[in-house]
């Protein structure tokens, strides 16, 4: 703790520093020499009201606000940057323990093409993130920093090494375990560049090795205090094929995620694709068994977690689509994608004078069969799985979305999809005897232009929901057929208007058919935009990034800013 | 009514709303301030683009701080295969790309910050689309943290001396038009609209 004050001390004495040189090159002709300060900020508040018929609880404080604000100083090829967060308190929706304020990031750094050095908070990642990824996601308040120390080295052209050690950001604070990680990458092209530089083939392998160390406190259970989690990723490129592929393995780390089993675990992750122009093809697969890997193994949810598992299912952002998301069951899952995307082009007769887009995707998750084996008695448990022995779905969506531009004023967008949702497995984890969701969702999206720099948009959008538990114990479940409906009006480039209403006209419960409404106006400037917003928020699960939370019901006035400079 | 008052608006709102606590009210009231300051000033002052690892279609690496367009200017376009103004924004530009580039010698590089999740889809849309962009992956991001990027869509311009001079946060339709025509005052020497 002493070290984290006397680090932070030095920080602000450093950010200070900083200020004062920002200052004096204000004044200065602008040489550049001085180096530069940019930073960026964002404030997101709330004022909340209760309604109790949508679930939206009272607020003590009536009035919560995230607030952060990131400043960063670049000179050469030194930069340095810290930044500062307040809760006052963290809104609805997020994890309590953000509270109060502070500053909780700050790094220094020193790049030149043989070394590159980074003191204080970093986000790394080896290979497609399996093994380690440092992530920062403000929207949902995700951020596993490593408070310590990263090499980067490239010592010959091709080959790039990694190194770190640190221990990750736990809200206010560190979380106990210690993370220490290396990374190979080797561009064989580049390496061998006389011989094979302007081949067609490109090959990049890569290898990385983790590991966490925390101390075993536990009276009953012997666990191992060091675990170490590694693998291998190739990438083979050629003109219009590409494909990746990552394969890690982890011993065995019992943790509250798996009941504290002493299964050891891996991951499988590959994307294959074509593409020429206007026309692309790609396969993605993807196998996870008990791959949770946290720097504290008692932790749950977003805290700590070193390693990143990426879902292999479409991405969505229209509501509706996005209602019922899925999100990778770090436990084990077997899953896979593949997406078609094919161009019409101009004046044909499909694409007309415009041309016309079309794209096709289908993805599905399903569980691995867990087998227990050893003794009952003992406290250490322990499960097989094989490649071979697939489990329930627990997900799958099939979707359609046609692109078209009519005219030079009308153009619009048309999705269906059809999903089908295991609500026990995605929402509670385990069984909790509720049926699986079916739902057939239509988009019609369409674009007005007027004129050259003004718009109307209307978007509508149906969920039609079909086997459905009549249980109604929670806003979470059972909540039937939906309308939405949104208009937006942007009558230049800086202001904009929308209004929006998702009906949820088929609930089960008659006095639960209500209209959340909400109308918003913001203005853009540059890089600053301010928007506020009042209305009704349904409760449900909300996705940026590949990260999912839940998001309670609420009623009432917000405001966001967010600028950089 | 101008900026400033809707500012002096929202920052009695906030007060009246506030429980009376003396460090909130100083934080806010600070943000508000500053933000005040980057509404009203548009602190870009040509600085140069700092140094980010970003990954190439190809698989090899490109340091962000290289970029370069033998003096005439570069537009840099924050985007992700999942973020629809981001796609219009530069379907937008493509139609006109070829007259532009034509015209200004200006360049677009798109930087997409799809996570590993979305990465691998980062080239079958540009292939489908028939960008004629340069494109760059920023896997973990480091770019969009060093360029101080909120959200996307976020679009800058950069002069002939690789100097920041413009940038802008979302698109709406038309937005390509204004940027376009700070391209055309970039090369001739004219002051910029913001």
């Amino acid at each position: 703790m002493t070290f984290c004050k006397t680090a932070l001390k030095h920080a602000l004495f450093l950010l200070l520093l900083f200020s004062a040189t920002f200052f004096k090159a204000q004044q200065l002709p602008a040489t550049g020499d001085l180096g530069s300060i940019h930073g960026n900020f964002q404030i997101d508040a709330q004022y909340y009201q209760p309604d109790s018929l949508i679930g939206a609880p009272r607020v003590p404080e009536k009035f919560l606000s995230n607030v952060f604000g990131n400043i960063n100083y670049s000179k050469g090829n030194f930069s340095a940057g810290v930044r500062y967060e307040a809760y006052n308190n963290v809104r609805q929706g997020f994890d309590t323990r953000y509270k109060g304020q502070g500053i909780v990031n700050r790094f220094a750094r020193y790049r030149t093409d043989l070394l590159d050095i980074t003191i204080g908070n970093i986000y790394e990642q080896f290979g497609s993130g399996l093994m380690l990824r440092t992530y920062y996601e403000p929207g949902l308040l995700y951020d596993n920093s490593l408070d310590g120390i990263r090499v980067i080295s490239s010592p010959i052209k091709g080959i790039t090494l990694k190194g770190l050690a640190g221990k990750q950001r736990y809200f206010f604070t560190v979380g106990q375990g210690i993370v220490r990680g290396a990374d190979a990458e080797v561009n064989i092209n580049e390496l061998f560049d006389t011989v094979l530089g302007q081949k067609k083939t490109k090959v990049i392998l890569g290898g990385s090795f983790v590991s966490k160390f925390q101390a075993d406190l536990d009276p009953n259970l012997a666990l191992p205090q060091n675990v170490g989690c590694y693998g291998g990723r190739i990438n083979i490129i050629r003109e219009g094929f590409n494909f990746a592929s990552e394969y890690a393995y982890k011993i065995n780390d019992p943790s509250s995620d798996n009941k504290y089993s002493y299964k050891t675990g891996e991951a499988l992750f590959s994307t294959i694709s074509y593409a020429t122009n206007g026309l692309s093809f790609l396969v993605q697969g993807k196998r996870v068994d008990n791959m949770s890997f946290r720097s504290d193994r008692n932790e749950s949810l977003q805290a700590l977690l070193i390693n990143y598992l990426p879902a292999t299912t479409r991405q969505h952002t229209y509501s509706m689509l996005a209602l019922n998301p899925y999100a990778t069951q770090i436990k084990g899952e077997i899953g896979g994608m593949a997406e078609m995307q094919y161009k019409f082009k101009r004046n044909t007769p499909m694409g007309g004078k415009y041309g016309m887009e079309i794209t096709l995707n289908y993805s599905q998750a399903n569980g691995l069969n867990q087998i227990p084996v050893g003794d009952s008695t003992s406290t250490m448990t322990y499960y097989k799985t094989s490649y071979t022995d697939v489990g329930q779905n627990y997900y799958h969506d099939f979707f359609v979305e046609i692109n078209k531009k009519f005219s030079k004023k009308w153009k619009g967008t048309f999705v269906y999809s059809n999903q089908f949702y295991n609500r026990n497995i995605i929402q509670f984890g385990a069984d909790e005897g509720f049926k699986n969701l079916k739902t057939q969702i239509g988009v019609v999206d369409i674009t007005y232009k007027y004129k050259s720099t003004g718009s109307i948009r209307l978007e509508m959008q149906g969920l039609f929901a079909k086997d459905q538990d009549m249980v109604t114990n929670s806003n979470l479940v059972a909540r039937g057929n939906w309308g939405t409906a949104l208009l937006e009006w942007t009558p230049s480039g800086n202001w904009f208007f929308a209004v929006y209403d998702q009906y949820n006209y088929g609930n089960p419960a008659e006095n639960l058919r209500i209209h959340y409404y909400l109308g918003t106006f913001g203005y853009n400037k540059d890089a600053s935009r301010i928007s506020v917003s009042y209305g009704k928020q349904s409760a449900g699960i909300f996705c940026v990034g590949g990260v999912c939370r839940t998001v309670p019901a609420s009623n009432g006035l917000t405001l966001s800013i967010t600028s950089s400079f | 009514m101008d900026i400033k008052d809707i500012f002096v608006i929202i920052v009695d709102q906030l007060l009246v709303n506030t429980p009376k606590h003396y460090i909130m009210k100083k934080i806010i009231l600070a943000l508000l301030l500053v933000t005040a300051f980057s509404f009203t000033s548009s602190r870009l002052d040509g600085d140069k683009i700092p140094a980010a690892t970003l990954k190439k279609l190809d698989g090899s690496k490109i340091n962000s701080n290289t970029f370069s367009n033998n003096g005439k200017p570069i537009i840099i376009s924050f985007w992700a295969t999942w973020c629809k103004p981001c796609k219009k924004e530069l379907d937008a530009i493509a139609e006109n790309y070829p007259d532009w580039v034509k015209e200004t010698g200006v360049k677009l590089i798109a930087i997409s910050i799809d996570d590993a999740r979305s990465s691998g889809k980062v080239v079958t849309d540009v292939k489908t689309k028939g960008w004629e962009y340069e494109v760059y992956i920023d896997e973990n991001q480091d770019f969009k943290r060093a360029m101080n990027v909120n959200n996307v869509p976020h679009t800058f311009i950069v002069d002939g001396e690789g100097k920041i001079v413009w940038s802008h946060n979302s698109y709406s339709d038309g937005d390509e038009i204004k940027l376009y025509e700070n391209i055309q005052a970039l090369v001739k020497g004219e002051k910029l609209k913001h």
